[in-house]
Parts: C-alpha cells; structure tokens; sequence
C-alpha cells in the first residue's frame, strides 16, 4: 500500500514535468493563490498557497522566458496589488526578502568558506545606524543628551541621499568584515565562533552605550524618525489612477511607501542571488569550498587563504550592510534591541535549515523562518487568547482556559523553536533540506568514510 | 588516623588551596599596582577636580579608599567565574568542544535553587530558621541546584552532543547554541506557566545581608558582606573538592584517560560513555553551585540571566587556557578582578564618559585579545589548531 502511494506520488511528480502541464499548473495556481488573497485578504491558507504558486514557478520545469515572465510578472504586478489591499502580506514578503538576503550573506560566509560567524547582525547593525544616523537629525543632537521627543531642526540630509548611503552601507560594512576579518586569519573552527559571537556583542553595546560622549546613537531609546526616500506626488497620482479600481480604495502614502520598498528591496534580493550564484560559479567560488574542505591543502594548491577569507567576510558583510540601510528607512526606526545574538542566531537557523551552501534552500529557509515567526506563532498567539477569553474548557483534564498564563505568548518563544530547530537538523539532516549538491555528497557521507574518520580521530 | 592520612592525598588539598592564594594576590597585586598607578598620572587631571569638588578628597585618596572594597568584589565575582568556567574547561578537555549550553546548565542551576528556597520560605521555614539553620537551609538549595543541573547536564550531552560526536566541531556547536536557546525558553515556559513571572528573587532570610567589619582605615570602615564569606567559602570547598577528585582518585585518572586518548582509554577497559558522562555531571553541578551562589549575591534572576556570566566565564577559562583547570581559576580570578576594577573606576576616571555598563564589553575584548594573541592561555596549556 505504502509503496504504490508512493510510486504514484512519484508518476504524479513526472507527469507535472512533462509537456505543457507545468504551465497551465503555475498560472492556474497562480489565479488561485491571487484570487483567494484578493478576496479574503485576512486568510493565512490562501497566502500560503499564494507562496506555493511563487514557489511553482521555480520548481515546475518550464521555458526560461516564461518562468522569468511570470516571477516578473508576479513580483512587480500582483503582489504590490495585494499589498495595497492587506499591507500585512507586503511587511511578510518585505521581511522574506531582508532575511533572504541576510541568510544569502551569512551563507557566504558559513556555507561557501565554513567560517562559523555569530556576529552577523553586527553588520546589520552598522547599515542601519549609518543611516539612522545621517537621514535623521541626529547630527544636530551630538551634544545633547538621549531626548525621545522630536525637534524642529531638519533632517540633516536631503532624504533621496538614502539610494547613495544603500552603496555606502555596502561600502562600510564591508570594511567593517575586514577588520572582523583580520583576526580570523589566526583562528579557526570553534574559537572563531566565539571571537565572531564577542564582536557582534560589542558592537550591540556600543550602540547601547555611544549616548556620550557624543550621542552618537541615542542609547537604547534608538534613532527615530528616519528619513524615506521622497515619494513624488506625480508617481502616487498616477499609480492611483491605474489601481485604485483593482484595490477598491485610494492607496494612501503609506502603503506607497510599503510598496517601494518591497521593491526595493527585491532589486536587492535580486542583486544579491545574482551575484551568489556567479560567486558559487567561479574560481573564487571554488576556492572557498577548497578552503572549507581542507585549508593545508588548498594552500598547496596555490590558494591564498587569507585573503579569500577576508573577502569572503567582506562580501557576506556587504549584503548585510545594504539590507541594514534598507531597514532603518523602512522603518524610520532604530534601536539595539533589534541586532542582538537572538537575531544572529535566527538568520544562522535560516541557513541551517535551508541548507548550508544551497542558494536554493537559503531563500527557502529565509521564508520558512520569517512565515514561522511573523505569521503562524502571531496567528497561533491569538488563537490562544481568544481561547483565553472564552470559556471554553479542556474536556478530560479539567482545565479551564481562562486560567492560561498571559505569559505564554508564543511569539516570544522564538529561541525555544529556533533552538529545537537547529538541534534536530544538525543530528538528522545536518545538510539542510535542500542540500547544496556538493554538500550532498560530503555529508550524506558513504558508511566506509565515517568509519575512516573515526579512526583516525 | 594514619590509615586515614594514608589513603587522602594531602598534598592534593592544601596545592589548589595555595595556588588560588597566590592567584587572588597576584591578581589583586598587579591590577591594585596599575590602578595605583594611574591614580598618580591621574592627579591634577579633570576628574580629579571634579572628585575635589564633589567628595573632597584628591583622586589618590579617593582610590587607595575604595581600593580592598573593590578587591573583595572581585575576588567574589572572580570565584563565581572561577566555579562556571570549570564546566567549560573539563568538557573542552576532554571533547574539544565547546559547551555553550553551560550558561543555561547554570541558569537551570540557580533556579532550582532559588525555587526551593522561595518554596520553603512559603512553608514559613526561613523566617524562623537560626543562623545555623539558615546555612543549613542554603546548603539544601545549593545541592538541589547542583542535582538539578548536573542532571540537565547529562542530558544535554544525550541527546544532543553524543549522537554528534564523530561529526565535524561546528556541527556540535551549532547543535550546542541550538540548546542553549532552547533551554532559555524553557525555563521561561516553565517560569510563565508555574509562577507566572519572568523574573524571581531569591528571598532574604538569615544573616546573609549584614556586613562584617573587617578593619578599619582612618574614617572609612572595610567591610564584607556575610553572603559574599559564603561565596568565597562555597566555592574554594568545591575547587578543592574537584581538583581532588580529578587529581587523585581512580575516576578522575580515567576521566584525564579518556581526555588524552579515547580509544586507547577504551582498551584500557575504561567505560568512554560514561566518564564523558561523569564529566558533564560534575561539570553541570559546579555550574548549578555557582548559579545558587550567583542569585545569592545579586538576588535577583531571570531566564536569560546566564549569558553574560557564561560568556564571561567562557573568557576566563580561554584566559587562563581552556583545559586546564588551574587556568580556568586564574582565568577567573583575573576576569573577576579586571572587572570589578572596570566597573569601579572606569566612570571615576573618565568623568562619566564610560561607565560602567563598559565592564561587559571589557570581557568581550579580553576574550578577543586572548584568542587572537595568545590562544593557549596565560598557563600556556597545548590546544589544538583542529577545525
């Protein structure tokens, strides 16, 4: 019984390849993914199989042109539509693209040369103050004390100086991963982690902590407001003409400005998926993995290790550093509470789960995670709350829900997920769900290479 | 009596007992010399003007004053590090790998700890309990909080760590924050669902809070806490207690076995599983201690609260040489005393533009510094350069 389940799932996966069935089956799941958000934009099962239909477009196997027409065509047409309509799904896929390319850089680093790194949301972190600080009028307050009101003095710099100060986030915390950098080229494996761990850590506290002597970042009350990019009054006009009809209401500044940086930050995306795979293509590429493998040897080979390893913390900074500026602006708020170890941890668990060093499965587990997070546990929170208020009871126990600690909100117990997490996918499938295929092969492991390497241990 | 004399190894008790000596002078020496030191150069600068101000006194007066005040803090705080930062060293030791989930172990430790005693404060037992009993009292809740985690210990290293042992050490590490996390969240749970609170304080009962007058200079009296005594004497008990153990006894030559060469220790007829196992019990227990210990003398914890303190306990351990646990002691008194200097002066000094919310940072730094420069330790013990 089982098998022939499995055989037919099996026919079921080819006949979806074969012919014209993948198109007919991405466009029809796409109408419906599309249909079902546009009609109840509350219900979570119809994004899901929105994201499916996405995903589809991917998976099936179909002409290049129109698999690119499509994901265009979804991304710049439909989602800014239902964005306007439910501007909660535009802040999930907003956030998917930021932890997607936070994981892509972090992958970089951990999954291309194998250099564990704790401190990622430091970089992060520096993107965001760099902005923070120039787009608001925080240089006018360096020597005042922490205030939370807001002052009268303009903002220090024209806001459409944010598109250059993306580049310079690139810039910064790059330079930033080179002097992270330096030490990792006298240290290895775990102690790595820990130097990687104690970095990202002191610069949290200085950001915490820089109110004085010059207040710098206004302590742990953060930097707000923060400069947008200026919206031009014609752009919106126009854009409310061609979909106020779709919508069913004017869109308002705000949601505009969700909708620009959703694609904003898909060119980001875009950028950084790019400029991975022709890393992961290329000689560079191929030398971190030789470096990941076995760094004596692949100096033998005539590699350069050191300066690889910079530049593999360099690269993965940078893509950090650009999300960083992205985030301050989008949120016209800062504060230390947002790169703490937790955050790091959360992105490393996006590349862990995925799978470590597969383009693929990084994007994938960036989604998985983020719904996780912002979506089931809130839905899951307000279950429970309702639960709570009603007064229903559980039969054979007795319990009366009333009587539930307010406590226990599972939105808060991101850890313990994260945490479970990574513990179960490092002892059943350290390689991720969609193993890179290098990886694959190495981790996968033939029987007869563990017990070589037991031996010799 | 002499039978007795005969089969404890005395040389063993009173080594350890003279080396923290040593240690405790030669790290209050050297740190009490600099600051010393500075308060020279310092003379005549703008913080003193404003100490001139303010309390009257010069800048060198004013730190020979506070000096034994801050050196007793940190020999304190030192010997709590000193008690966290074994369980880190003994597993490097013997696994080369590092156990981030002894924070949590230390957590779990003080909060079983402080649990029994706010359950026995409901009994109405410590509002009546002499000082003797009070003791008494504290020591039941330094055992069950050392059960409690060594216990934990134990099953982390289950679950979680022996199925990965032949896997490569970032594959363990990553399982080992994975549980650290997870165990926050457990304690939070189980914290949120049981008392319905995020944080608890550990109940004041007995002497624990007076101070004991040690002496006194001029006008300004030197005194020590009773709870900081029970610190000091709680953790030397344990150190001594340990350094026998695995010094001169048949399980602690099998546990140094099994740390040089597994297989050969497996040859030898020496149960692998099980000492590694032994390992995690007395190292989670010494956590657990040091956790009880810990709520003592800041009175109040929460599920997070071993982060900073096993972070900082992991630096002293690296500091002093990671696998060594004479290094992990020196390390821990070093950290303990740079901190409390930090935390003293470093505001003082420069007239309040670093706090001493910068006494955190200053252990991240030394933990870089040290690994980066000088990754074996100050006691220098061999490690490895494995991947």
């Amino acid at each position: 019984m089982k098998e022939s389940l499995k055989s037919r799932f099996q026919d079921f996966l080819v006949f979806l390849d074969r012919g014209r069935t993948p198109y007919f089956v991405s466009i029809g799941l796409i109408i419906l993914g599309f249909a079902l958000v546009y009609l109840s934009p509350r219900s979570i099962p119809g994004f899901l199989v929105f994201v499916f239909a996405a995903s589809s477009i991917y998976w099936l196997k179909m002409n290049k042109a129109v698999q690119l027409g499509l994901a265009v065509f979804l991304a710049v047409v439909l989602v800014p539509i239902l964005g306007a309509r439910n501007v909660f799904y535009l802040e999930v896929i907003f956030q998917i693209a930021v932890f997607s390319a936070l994981a892509l850089g972090l992958n970089i680093v951990v999954g291309f040369s194998g250099l564990l790194n704790f401190g990622y949301m430091a970089f992060y972190a520096v993107g965001a103050y760099l902005w923070a600080f120039f787009g608001s009028q925080q240089p006018y307050l360096l020597h005042s004390t922490v205030t939370t009101k807001a002052l009268n003095t303009p903002f220090f710099l024209a806001p459409d100086y944010f598109y250059l100060f993306i580049f310079l986030g690139v810039i910064v915390a790059a330079i930033l991963g080179l002097i992270l950098g330096l030490p990792v080229l006298r240290v290895r494996g775990d102690y790595l982690a820990v130097i990687t761990l104690a970095f990202g850590e002191i610069v949290r506290q200085l950001a915490n902590n820089l109110d004085k002597p010059l207040n710098f970042t206004n302590g742990p009350q953060g930097i707000t407001p923060i400069q947008r990019p200026t919206m031009p009054e014609g752009v919106l006009n126009l854009f409310n003409q061609v979909i106020q009809p779709v919508v069913g209401h004017r869109v308002t500044d705000n949601q505009a400005y969700n909708i620009l940086f959703y694609l904003i930050a898909l060119l980001v995306v875009i950028a950084v998926i790019v400029i991975t795979y022709r890393l992961d293509d290329s000689k560079v590429g191929r030398a971190w993995t030789a470096i990941r493998e076995d760094e004596l040897s692949a100096g033998a080979m005539g590699i350069n290790a050191n300066k690889l390893k910079l530049g593999a913390f360099a690269v993965g900074a940078s893509f950090a550093g650009a999300m960083g500026v992205l985030f301050a602006a989008s949120r016209t708020f800062v504060s230390p509470e947002t790169f703490t170890f937790l955050q790091s941890v959360g992105v490393l668990t996006m590349v862990i789960l995925g799978g470590i060093g597969s383009i693929t499965g990084v994007i994938v587990g960036a989604t998985v995670v983020t719904l996780l997070n912002i979506q089931v546990l809130q839905s899951f929170s307000l279950y429970l709350s309702q639960l709570r208020q009603s007064e229903a009871v559980i039969p054979i126990i007795g319990f009366h829900w009333k009587n539930l600690s307010n406590q226990l909100d599972p939105t808060k117990y991101q850890r313990l997920i994260f945490g479970i997490v990574l513990v179960i996918m490092m002892i059943y499938r350290p390689a991720g769900l969609l193993p890179a295929a290098r990886r694959k092969r190495e981790l996968g492991g033939n029987p007869e290479d563990k017990d070589l390497e037991e031996k010799g241990a | 009596m002499r039978n007795f004399m005969g089969s404890v190894n005395v040389r063993q008790i009173l080594l350890p007992i003279g080396q923290m000596a040593i240690f405790i002078t030669g790290a209050g020496a050297v740190c009490s010399g600099v600051m010393l030191v500075l308060a020279l150069l310092f003379r005549g600068s703008g913080a003193d003007h404003i100490l001139q101000a303010t309390q009257g006194v010069g800048i060198l007066t004013y730190t020979l004053n506070s000096l034994p005040q801050v050196l007793i803090d940190g020999v304190t705080i030192g010997f709590v590090y000193a008690a966290i930062a074994l369980g880190y060293t003994m597993v490097y030791g013997i696994l080369q790998f590092i156990n981030f989930a002894h924070s949590e172990i230390f957590a779990i430790g003080a909060f079983c700890g402080v649990e029994s005693l706010i359950a026995l404060n409901g009994l109405g037992a410590l509002a009546k309990a002499s000082a003797m009993g009070s003791f008494m009292y504290l020591g039941l809740a330094l055992i069950i909080g050392m059960a409690a985690a060594g216990g934990m210990a134990v099953l982390v290293e289950r679950v979680a760590y022996r199925p990965l042992r032949s896997s490569p050490t970032l594959i363990a590490l990553i399982s080992a924050i994975g549980v650290s996390f997870a165990l926050q969240d457990v304690i939070r749970l189980a914290e949120s669902m049981t008392s319905g609170q995020f944080y608890r304080v550990i109940p004041t009962f007995g002497n624990f809070d007076e101070h004991i007058t040690l002496f006194q200079i001029g006008s300004t009296v030197i005194d020590i806490q009773v709870k900081s005594v029970v610190v000091i004497l709680a953790a030397v008990i344990m150190l001594v207690a340990l350094n026998y153990l695995v010094g001169s006894t048949k399980v602690g030559k099998a546990i140094r076995a099994v740390s040089q060469d597994k297989h050969t220790a497996a040859l030898m007829g020496i149960n692998v599983n099980a000492m590694i196992s032994l390992t995690f019990l007395v190292g989670g227990s010494l956590g657990g201690a040091a956790g009880v210990l810990y709520a003592l003398k800041f009175t109040r914890i929460d599920p997070f609260v071993g982060f900073m303190p096993g972070i900082k306990a992991f630096a002293a351990a690296v500091l002093g040489g990671i696998g060594n646990l004479t290094g992990a002691l020196l390390g821990g008194m070093v950290l303990g005393m740079i901190e409390s200097f930090a935390g003293a002066y470093l505001g003082t000094y420069t007239m309040g533009t670093f706090g001493a919310e910068y006494k955190d940072m200053v252990a991240f730094l030394i933990l870089i510094l040290v690994i980066v420069f000088r990754p074996n330790g100050l006691l220098g013990e061999q490690i490895s350069q494995k991947a």
